[in-house]
């Protein structure tokens, strides 16, 4: 009978040689997929509409993974081996920060069709390291006033102190994202978003809890988007063509301004990374978001519409209007880019922007 | 005695079958506690620019009031979901238990327990489109006159915990009702017999009895409201931050993974001293 009892340790050894045969094989099948294109992105590129005409075209699978914030993104980075990625979807104004951590790989301008893109969005000052250029802007926007026009005087929306005025108290959120929020109150206090340091974070935080003190609640992009739509509020501070674009069919009164201060321009580019094993497929990926058709499927993305950033995307004309891509010139010249602090900054920013939230 | 029971091959495979049968219990512990604990307390003790040693993680969250906030919320919040919740499910586990006839007692149960099989996230933003402004209570409320303007009752802290009870009513009212059934009816007969009304067999004979399943599950409660992020995220509107936001924020915009491990081991330790707390008190309850 004994005979019969396996050997516990028996049993433990050959579900341990069991066990590393599965993970040898999980190991395998992972480095199968090495072919497949791996992103690093935001939730605009994880549209179907957006990939399969890629995937279809190319034979291969485009891996995605979706983060918030740029310090988010690098610490992905960080935590993976060299060569686990790449392409990246980054904040124009961040790529130095990619250059600086030797991620990125020159891009070939002469097969991307720079000249197409509007002029001020290509954003020379960041894509550009010592000469080469890192990043192409590919889609993007405003942080400005959203609103429901049959609810406010459209012609408050012209001033960002409305925002902080009794008239709107409790009928504004505020999107939940530190930079371009921070932006639109230095804007408010008549600063620059890229000369603002140290010694201007008390007036910033003084703008920033009067806004709190008006708002009903601060939400991430679903949760203002819904806010807005539904009546929830009436003002979305931090809002623009991204939350009222995608929404227009189902309710044309919302609609944003760019206000007399001006508005803060957000702007997002795509960078090959150096490690990556794949570079031609990564280039084609790139090309192919930049192309008319890839522009018009990520301006018009599910997750978030915005401008893109190539002059000859294949939008329709009532996209455009809704996109108010003929306005676009008017509304560059009145923009400025999101703050770029530096890590210190940066921290004692976020800082303030968790205080803001605290604040009753 | 035998000696060569004791002293032969048996007895080793006697020792060995134990261990055997322990060992995959261990070496989950191992692998899905004990070492992630370790990284995340090792992690906590690493500056986030240049790494290296540092406590600055820990002297951040006592020095930065926002950060101490965040820690009073969060006990504040989970104290009342705990109180409301013990509160609400307590006389409803005690109805399903002694009102509702035992073979109704299972379909009642299960009644009780259906909310448990939807998602939490839709749960709680259901809860948002009941209480939003344009929610199902406001309509009520505006349409029968009895108030002329909304109410804000989402993104408020009444909404989180209102999210909170519905899902924890539910928990405690499993582990009071198993309290309940487990009670000998003979305890009630006994104290009848000395002259004891209902409500005083309730309060000196039925509550003392199942005080260990209300500690049990207000401690249930605590330990999975004071970790939660999604109802505050959804419910609460940002208008305070809870420690599982504080957490999530170190993450998601700064990619501070020192920060939330030292956060979250904070976080830890509190959820250690109420299981402390409550260990002991079942014990002195036991002597």
């Amino acid at each position: 009978m004994t005979s019969n009892i396996r050997n516990p340790l028996s049993t433990l050894k050959c579900n341990l040689a069991a066990a590393c045969a599965a993970a040898a094989l999980l190991i395998a099948a992972s480095g199968a997929q090495a072919a497949d294109l791996n992103a690093l992105i935001w939730c605009d590129h994880s549209d179907p509409a957006l990939l399969q005409p890629f995937e279809q075209a190319n034979n291969v699978k485009v891996n995605v993974k979706e983060f918030e914030g740029t310090g988010a993104g690098l610490a992905i980075v960080e935590q993976s081996q060299p060569g686990d990625w790449d392409v990246m979807v980054i904040d124009s104004i961040d790529v130095p920060r990619g250059v600086e951590k030797g991620l990125f790989e020159p891009l070939p301008e002469d097969k991307l069709p720079f000249g197409d893109l509007f002029p001020q969005v290509k954003m020379d000052k960041s894509t550009i390291v010592d000469g080469k250029r890192y990043g192409i802007t590919e889609k993007f926007g405003y942080n400005t006033i959203g609103f429901n026009k049959t609810k406010v005087d459209p012609a408050d929306m012209q001033s960002l102190a409305s925002l902080t005025s009794d008239k709107y108290k409790g009928k504004v959120a505020i999107y939940d994202y530190y930079l371009p929020v921070i932006g639109m109150a230095a804007l408010a206090i008549g600063k620059k978003t890229a000369d603002l340091t140290e010694a201007d974070l008390p007036a910033l935080k003084e703008e920033l809890l009067k806004m709190k003190a008006n708002a009903k609640l601060v939400g991430e992009v679903t949760a203002s988007q819904t806010a807005l739509a539904t009546g929830e509020v009436d003002v979305l501070v931090g809002g623009g063509e991204w939350v009222t674009a995608g929404l227009a069919k189902e309710n044309p009164a919302l609609d944003f301004s760019i206000p007399k201060e001006g508005a803060v321009l957000w702007s997002q580019s795509l960078a090959m990374f150096k490690d990556s094993k794949n570079k031609d497929m990564a280039l084609k990926f790139i090309q192919y978001i930049l192309s008319p058709e890839g522009q018009a499927r990520l301006a018009t993305s599910s997750c978030y519409w915005g401008m893109p950033s190539n002059t000859k995307a294949a939008l329709t004309d009532d996209q455009k209007k809704v996109l108010r891509f003929d306005e676009q010139p008017g509304f560059l010249s009145r923009a400025q880019a999101y703050p770029a602090p530096n890590a210190d900054l940066d921290k004692k920013m976020q800082d303030m922007w968790t205080e803001m939230l605290q604040a009753k | 005695m035998n000696p060569v029971a004791n002293n032969g091959p048996g007895r080793g495979a006697g020792r060995a079958l134990p261990w055997a049968l322990v060992t995959p219990a261990l070496g989950w512990t191992l692998a899905f506690f004990v070492l992630p604990f370790i990284a995340m307390g090792l992690s906590s003790l690493t500056a986030h620019e240049g790494g290296g040693f540092a406590l600055s993680n820990y002297s951040q969250f006592f020095t930065n009031p926002s950060y101490l906030q965040a820690m009073v919320n969060s006990l504040q919040v989970t104290a009342i979901v705990t109180l409301v919740s013990v509160l609400l499910a307590y006389p409803f586990a005690w109805i399903l238990a002694e009102q509702v006839p035992e073979r109704w007692q299972r379909l009642a149960l299960m009644l009780a327990v259906l909310p448990f099989w939807t998602s939490y996230v839709v749960r709680s933003y259901s809860w948002l489109l009941v209480l939003a402004q344009n929610g199902v209570i406001n309509r009520v409320l505006t349409g029968s006159g009895l108030i002329s303007e909304p109410l804000q009752l989402a993104n408020t802290r009444l909404a989180t915990v209102t999210g909170f009870v519905h899902f924890f009513v539910m928990l405690l009212t499993l582990t009071i009702f198993a309290n309940l059934k487990q009670l000998s009816p003979s305890y009630r007969k006994a104290a009848a017999d000395l002259g004891a009304g209902p409500v005083r067999t309730f309060l000196h004979v039925v509550l003392p009895l199942t005080l260990p399943g209300i500690m049990v599950g207000a401690f249930l409660t605590f330990v999975l409201c004071i970790g939660d992020y999604i109802t505050p995220q959804i419910l609460g509107g940002n208008n305070e931050l809870l420690m599982p936001q504080l957490v999530m924020m170190q993450i998601g915009r700064r990619g501070d993974f020192p920060l939330a491990s030292a956060l979250s081991i904070i976080l830890m330790a509190v959820v250690t001293v109420a299981y402390l707390a409550c260990a002991r008190w079942l014990k002195i309850e036991r002597a």
